[in-house]
C-alpha cells in the first residue's frame, strides 16, 4: 500500500490517532516521516471504520497534527533474523545499534509470535548443571524452562545471572551449539554495560545477542524488547538447533511501561493501576520457553524482575509466579549478611525438577535430600523465631541442633561465592554433610538405604571443627 | 452482507445490524475467525473473537451461524485434546505445525473414524428426549451411549440401520415424531456450552468420589457430585493435587480443563497419562481422560469459553450414566479473562476491576455439578474440583471469596506447609468439607461402623494441637507438661505419617480407605497406650523416644496397600512393647 497520510487528528501521550484512512488492519505496523526528514515506527492498537489509532515507538515529541506523513505497511511488526544476529547489539524494536550496519536477514517473523500447541511441545527433562548449590540442589534449572529470579533493588541478580551464564554448561553432550540472547528493558546503562562486559570476559559474546532498551529509551519498544528477543531466540533454537538461554531484565521496568502505556489509552486498571490483561500479556512472554518436538533446539528463560519494595505479593511478582516454572527468591537480610548467591531457599521452587533429577539424570538421592533440607530449613526458621522470643538457652536440644545447622547451611551451602563451581556431586555430598549435623531420627525425608550410606557423623564434626 | 467497524484486541463490533442474536456463534474476517455475539445493541453488536484478531480490517465481512456456540456431541471425545472451543489439537498440529495459526477451521470429532455401532432400538419403539438408541466402544474403557438430544421431541422409530461401523456423521436411526416429521439421528449432536443440559432430577449426595489422598479421603472428603475449590498461592501444588486427583479418583471420566496455565503442563498431563496404566482397568489414564488445554498464551477469549466447553462435556457423559470429574485449572484465569473482556466493553468494574456479573458467573458454574437421574433414568454425576489462584496469595480476593460462597468443599493450601515441602500443603485448619454428614453412612457401611468417630478423634488432636501451638510459638515444648507434650508428638504422627503424603512413592501415591481408617487406629492406640503409659508412671521421654513414633511414621511406605493384615503385627508388638515399658516403670 503506497497512500501517504498527511497529518494526524490527535496525539495523547505514545499514541496518535488518524481520521479518513481506508484499508488498515489491526495490529499492522507503520512508518510516521517528520518534516525534518526522522522516521518513527507505529503500529496500530485500534481500528475503528476510517479512523486508527496508534502507538508511537520512540515518543511523540516533536510531533504536530500537520507535521507528519503516515505510510502504513500492511503487516504486523516483524523481525529480520539471521544467524548473524550472534554477536550484535539491537535496541529495543530490534535495530542494530552497534554501527554494524544492518543484518542481512534470512526471515522475517512476526514478533508477537503464535502459541505453541501443547501437542508439539517436548516435556523438559535435561538438567542444566548450574554449578550453584541453592539452585542446582534445590530449584533444579531445566532445559526449556521457564525460571524467574525474584530479586529487589540492590540485591546481586546481575551477578547471579552472569554466574549461571559463565558456569552453566548449556550445550550437551553432542557438542551442539548453544547462545545466549540478552533482552534489557528500563535497565540503567551501567548495568548492560556490566552485562556487556562480563560476557565479554567469559568469551561468549560472540554467541549473544543483545537487546537493549535502556531507562531512558521510549517506553513502547520497551514493549516490544522481549518479543524481539524471544523471536530471536526461537528462530535460533528451533531453526537452527541451538540450545539458547535468555535474560530478561528487568520485568517489572516492562511491566510499568505497559501500564504507562494502557493508561495513556484510558483503559480501566486493574490491581495497582497494571492493565486487567497483565496476565495474558506476562504469559505471552514467559511461555515462548521450551522444546518443540521434533527440533533439536531449546529455549530456557531466566527473566530477572526486582520486587519494588521486595514485596512478593507485588502484581508483577505474583503474576509471573503463576506463569513460571518456579522462582528463585533472594532474600536481603541474607544479602547484608555478606552471603552470596543470597537465595532464600524456601520460597524459592523449581517446577520441572522433580523429573529432571534422580537416577540417570543426577542423582538418585537428590529428591530425598533436596525435600530433607527443605524440611529442615523449614524448621530452622521455626527454632529461630522461638529463639527470638525465650532466647537460645532455653530452646530444646533438637531446637539447638536446628539452630546450628541453620547457620552451617548458610555459610557452607547456600554462600558459595561468585567464581566457585561447584559439581552435583559436591553439592549432594555437602547437603549429606550438612544433615549429619542433625539426628538421624530428625531425617524423616530420606529412606533407610541412603541415610546408611551417606550419613556421617565425622564429617559433620568435620564441619563444626571447621566453624570453629 | 455485515462488516466489521473497529477492532480493539479480542473485541469486535459491527454497526448498525439487526441479524445477529445474542451468543451467537459467528465467523469474523476474511480469515473466518470464531467469535460469539456478547453484546447487541441498536447501532453496534459486540463480537469476542476466541481467536489472534492481528491483521482485521474494518470492512472484511462478519457472517452468522444462526446457532449458539455449541459443542459436537459424539464418539471420539474422549483420549482427546481440544482447544478451548472444541478444535482438537492434534489436528491443528497437523494443519499447521508446532505454533497454532488462526482461522483453523476442523471439526471437533474425528469424520473418517469408524466406530462399531450396536443399534439398541427397533423401529416401532417409542423414543422420547435423552433416549438411548445405539452404543459403540469409544475407548476400551468407555462405552459411548447415543441420545436423542434433550431438545428433541421424540417419536417413533421408522427406520434403524444395521450393526456396523459408521462415522460419527452417517445416519443410523430415523424417527417420526408427533406431528410427522422425520428426524434423522447420527452418531453425534450439537449442545450450547452455555446451557446446562437438562436432567429428570437431582439426587441427594451419598456416595464419596474416592481419591486415594488421606488428607482428602477421611479429613475433608468430597462427594461424587460436589464441589471443591482449590485455592493457593503459587508453588503450593494446586496443580499438582489435581495432577494426583485426576489420576487416582473413582471417576470414570475425567475432564481437566487447563485453562490460563502453563504450557508445559498440560504437555506433561499427556505424556504421564498416557504413560500411567490405572491400576483396576489396566489400561492407560488417557483411555478415561478429556483434556482442554488454554494455555496463557492462547487467545483470552476461548479461556472464558474453555470452562463451559468442558462442563458440557461432562453433562453429555454423565447423561449417558457415567462419574464424570471435572478439574479445572484455574478457574481464577478465566475470571481474569472475564474481567479483561469486561474492560474492552468498557463496562462499569465492581471489585478490583472485576465485572459486577462475576459472583453470578460463579454460581452458574458450580452449579453444573450435581449427582443426577437423567432424561433416560440413568444416574450419573459431575463433580467439579476448581483450582483458584487468589492474587498476591490473599484469600479475601473476590475470586476466592465468591468460589467460597458456591462450594461445599474448600482445601485451602498454605504457604508455609508447602515451604516445608509437607504435599498436599492443604492446611487442615483453615479448610473445611460440608459433606462429612452427607457421607455418614457410606463410609459407616463400607469402612468401619466407627469410621466417623476415628476420624474425629485424630480432628480432635489436630485442634488441640493448633491451640497448644500457640503456646508452644511463645515458650518452647519443655514446658508442657507431659500429656500434652505427648498430644504434640501424636499430632505430629498425624502430621507427618498420616496427613503428608507422598506423590513420587509407588504405595504412597494411592492409598485404599481400609488402609487409611487402620493407619489412623494405629495413632489412636498408640496415643491411648502412651497416654496409659503416662499416667501409670513412665517418663515422658522414655515413651517418646520408644521408637514407634518413627515406627507408625513410617507405616505408610513399610506396610504395602495389600497387605493390611500387618497392621495387626504392628498393634500386637507396640502392646508388648508398651507393656514392658509400664513394667519398667513400676519396677
Amino acid at each position: 500500500m503506497n497512500v501517504k497520510y498527511i497529518g494526524l487528528s490527535e496525539i495523547n501521550g505514545p499514541l496518535v490517532a488518524l481520521e479518513n484512512v481506508k484499508g488498515i488492519s489491526y495490529d499492522e505496523m507503520a512508518q510516521i516521516r517528520l518534516d525534518d526528514g526522522t522516521e518513527r515506527l507505529a503500529r496500530v492498537v485500534e481500528v475503528e471504520e476510517d479512523k486508527a489509532v496508534l502507538q508511537v515507538f520512540e515518543g511523540t515529541k516533536g510531533l504536530s497534527l500537520v507535521n507528519t506523513t503516515t505510510k502504513f505497511q500492511g503487516k504486523p511488526m516483524e523481525l529480520a533474523l539471521s544467524t548473524e544476529m550472534l554477536g550484535r547489539i539491537f535496541n529495543g524494536a530490534g535495530k542494530p545499534i552497534d554501527g554494524l550496519g544492518d543484518i542481512f536477514p534470512e526471515k522475517y517473523r512476526d514478533i508477537n509470535g503464535s502459541p505453541l500447541n501443547p501437542v508439539s511441545r517436548t516435556y523438559p527433562r535435561n538438567y542444566i548443571n548450574t554449578g550453584i548449590s541453592s539452585i542446582d540442589a534445590l530449584t533444579t534449572l531445566i532445559r526449556g524452562q521457564k525460571l524467574p529470579i525474584f530479586s529487589g533493588s540492590g540485591l546481586s541478580h546481575n551477578k547471579l545471572a552472569v554466574q549461571i551464564v559463565r558456569q552453566a554448561k548449556i550445550a550437551d553432550e553432542n557438542g551442539q551449539d548453544f547462545a545466549i540472547v540478552f533482552g534489557a528493558m528500563g535497565v540503567k546503562n551501567d548495568v548492560a554495560d556490566y552485562f556487556k562486559r562480563c560476557f565479554e570476559e567469559t568469551g561468549v559474546l560472540q554467541r549473544v545477542a543483545m537487546f537493549l532498551n535502556l531507562s531512558n529509551d521510549p517506553i513502547i519498544e520497551r514493549i516490544l524488547t522481549p518479543r524481539c528477543a524471544l523471536t530471536c531466540a526461537e528462530y535460533l533454537a528451533f531453526e537452527h538447533d541451538m540450545h539458547i538461554l535468555v535474560i530478561l531484565t528487568d520485568m517489572t521496568s516492562y511491566a510499568e511501561a505497559l501500564r504507562e502505556f494502557s493508561s495513556s489509552k484510558g483503559e480501566i486498571p486493574a490491581r495497582k493501576g497494571y492493565p486487567g490483561y497483565l496476565y495474558s500479556d506476562l504469559a505471552s512472554i514467559y511461555e515462548r520457553a521450551g522444546i518443540v518436538k521434533g527440533a533439536k533446539g531449546s529455549v530456557t528463560q531466566i527473566p530477572i524482575l526486582t520486587m519494588p519494595n521486595d514485596d512478593i505479593t507485588h502484581p508483577v511478582p505474583d503474576l509471573t509466579g503463576y506463569i513460571t516454572e518456579g522462582q528463585i527468591v533472594l532474600d536481603r537480610n541474607l544479602d547484608q549478611t555478606g552471603v552470596y548467591p543470597a537465595v532464600s531457599v524456601l520460597p524459592s521452587l523449581s517446577r520441572l525438577m522433580k523429573d529432571g533429577i534422580g537416577e540417570g539424570y543426577t542423582r538418585e538421592d537428590h529428591q530425598m535430600v533436596s525435600n530433607q533440607l527443605f524440611a529442615a530449613y523449614a524448621k530452622v526458621q521455626d527454632a529461630r523465631s522461638l529463639a527470638s522470643v525465650i532466647g537460645e538457652e532455653e530452646l530444646s536440644d533438637t531446637d539447638k541442633a536446628y539452630m546450628k545447622f541453620g547457620i552451617l547451611f548458610e555459610k557452607y551451602f547456600i554462600n558459595q561465592g561468585f567464581d566457585v563451581n561447584r559439581s552435583i556431586e559436591e553439592t549432594l555430598n555437602l547437603g549429606w554433610n550438612l544433615l549429619s549435623t542433625l539426628p538421624k531420627s530428625e531425617l524423616d525425608r530420606v529412606d533407610e538405604e541412603h541415610l546408611e550410606h551417606y550419613y556421617s557423623a565425622e564429617k559433620a564434626k568435620a564441619l563444626f571443627e571447621e566453624n570453629a | 452482507m455485515d462488516k466489521i467497524y473497529s477492532v480493539n484486541g479480542p473485541v469486535v463490533k459491527v454497526a448498525a445490524s439487526k441479524s445477529f442474536a445474542m451468543q451467537e456463534m459467528v465467523y469474523v474476517g476474511n480469515k473466518r475467525l470464531i467469535g460469539e455475539v456478547i453484546r447487541v445493541q441498536s447501532d453496534f453488536t459486540t463480537i469476542q473473537v476466541y481467536e489472534g484478531t492481528t491483521g482485521l480490517m474494518p470492512g472484511e465481512p462478519v457472517e452468522g451461524t444462526g446457532a449458539p456456540m455449541s459443542a459436537t456431541l459424539g464418539p471420539g471425545i474422549i483420549d482427546n485434546i481440544f482447544d478451548g472451543i472444541e478444535r482438537p489439537l492434534k489436528r491443528l498440529e497437523e494443519l499447521s505445525g508446532a505454533f497454532i495459526a488462526d482461522g483453523a477451521n476442523v471439526s471437533a470429532l474425528d469424520e473418517e473414524k469408524k466406530y462399531d455401532v450396536t443399534v439398541t432400538v427397533k423401529t416401532g419403539d417409542m423414543l422420547k428426549a435423552g433416549d438411548i438408541y445405539c452404543t459403540c466402544p469409544e475407548t476400551p474403557l468407555i462405552t459411548h451411549k447415543c441420545m436423542l438430544s434433550p431438545l428433541s421431541k421424540g417419536g417413533e422409530v421408522v427406520w434403524r440401520a444395521e450393526d456396523g461401523s459408521y462415522r460419527v456423521n452417517d445416519v443410523v436411526l430415523k424417527i417420526k415424531t408427533a406431528r410427522g416429521e422425520t428426524e434423522e439421528l447420527t452418531l453425534c449432536q450439537k449442545w450450547p456450552i452455555r446451557t446446562p443440559r437438562p436432567c429428570k432430577s437431582r439426587l441427594p449426595i451419598t456416595k464419596p468420589l474416592i481419591t486415594g489422598q488421606r488428607i482428602v479421603d477421611t479429613i475433608l472428603p468430597i462427594a461424587k457430585g460436589g464441589t471443591a475449590a482449590i485455592p493457593g498461592g503459587f508453588g503450593t501444588g494446586k496443580t499438582m493435587t489435581q495432577h494426583q486427583l485426576a489420576k487416582w479418583c473413582d471417576a470414570d471420566i475425567i475432564v481437566y480443563i487447563g485453562c490460563g496455565e502453563r504450557g508445559n503442563e498440560m504437555t506433561q498431563v499427556l505424556e504421564e497419562f498416557s504413560e500411567l496404566i490405572d491400576p483396576k482397568t489396566q489400561r492407560p489414564l488417557t483411555d478415561r481422560t478429556v483434556l482442554i488445554a488454554n494455555t496463557s498464551n492462547m487467545p483470552v477469549a476461548a479461556r472464558e469459553a474453555s470452562i463451559y466447553t468442558g462442563i458440557t462435556l461432562a453433562e453429555y457423559y454423565r447423561d449417558m450414566g457415567y462419574h464424570i470429574a471435572i478439574m479445572a485449572d484455574s478457574t481464577s484465569r478465566w475470571a481474569e479473562a472475564l474481567r479483561e473482556i469486561s474492560g474492552r466493553l468498557e463496562e462499569m468494574p465492581a471489585e478490583e476491576g472485576f465485572p459486577a456479573y462475576l459472583p453470578s458467573r460463579i454460581s452458574e458454574f458450580y452449579e453444573r455439578a450435581g449427582y443426577v437421574e437423567a432424561l433416560n433414568d440413568k444416574e450419573g454425576s459431575v463433580t467439579i474440583i476448581g483450582a483458584v489462584s487468589p492474587q498476591g496469595s490473599d484469600f479475601s480476593e473476590p475470586v476466592t471469596q465468591n468460589t467460597k460462597r458456591f462450594v461445599r468443599c474448600f482445601w485451602a493450601l498454605d504457604k508455609s506447609l508447602a515451604y516445608a515441602r509437607h504435599y498436599p500443603a492443604i492446611n487442615w485448619n483453615t479448610s473445611y468439607s460440608e459433606y462429612v454428614e452427607d457421607l455418614e453412612d457410606y463410609y459407616c457401611e463400607n469402612v468401619s461402623p466407627d469410621f466417623m468417630q476415628v476420624r474425629q478423634e485424630i480432628s480432635n488432636i489436630l485442634v488441640e494441637e493448633n491451640t497448644l501451638m500457640e503456646i508452644v510459638k511463645l515458650m518452647g515444648t519443655d514446658v508442657l507438661p507431659d500429656d500434652q507434650k505427648l498430644l504434640i508428638e501424636t499430632a505430629r504422627i498425624v502430621r507427618v505419617g498420616f496427613l503428608q503424603q507422598n506423590a513420587y512413592h509407588k504405595d504412597d501415591t494411592y492409598v485404599p480407605l481400609e488402609k487409611q481408617y487402620k493407619m489412623m487406629k494405629l495413632i489412636l492406640d498408640f496415643y491411648k497406650l502412651a497416654k496409659n503409659a503416662l499416667s501409670g508412671g513412665a517418663a515422658v521421654d522414655k515413651i517418646i523416644g520408644c521408637g514407634w513414633i518413627e515406627k507408625i511414621i513410617k507405616v505408610k511406605y513399610d506396610i504395602p496397600n495389600d497387605k493390611p493384615e500387618m497392621f495387626d503385627d504392628y498393634e500386637n508388638s507396640m502392646r508388648a512393647d508398651f507393656a514392658a515399658l509400664a513394667g519398667g516403670a513400676k519396677a
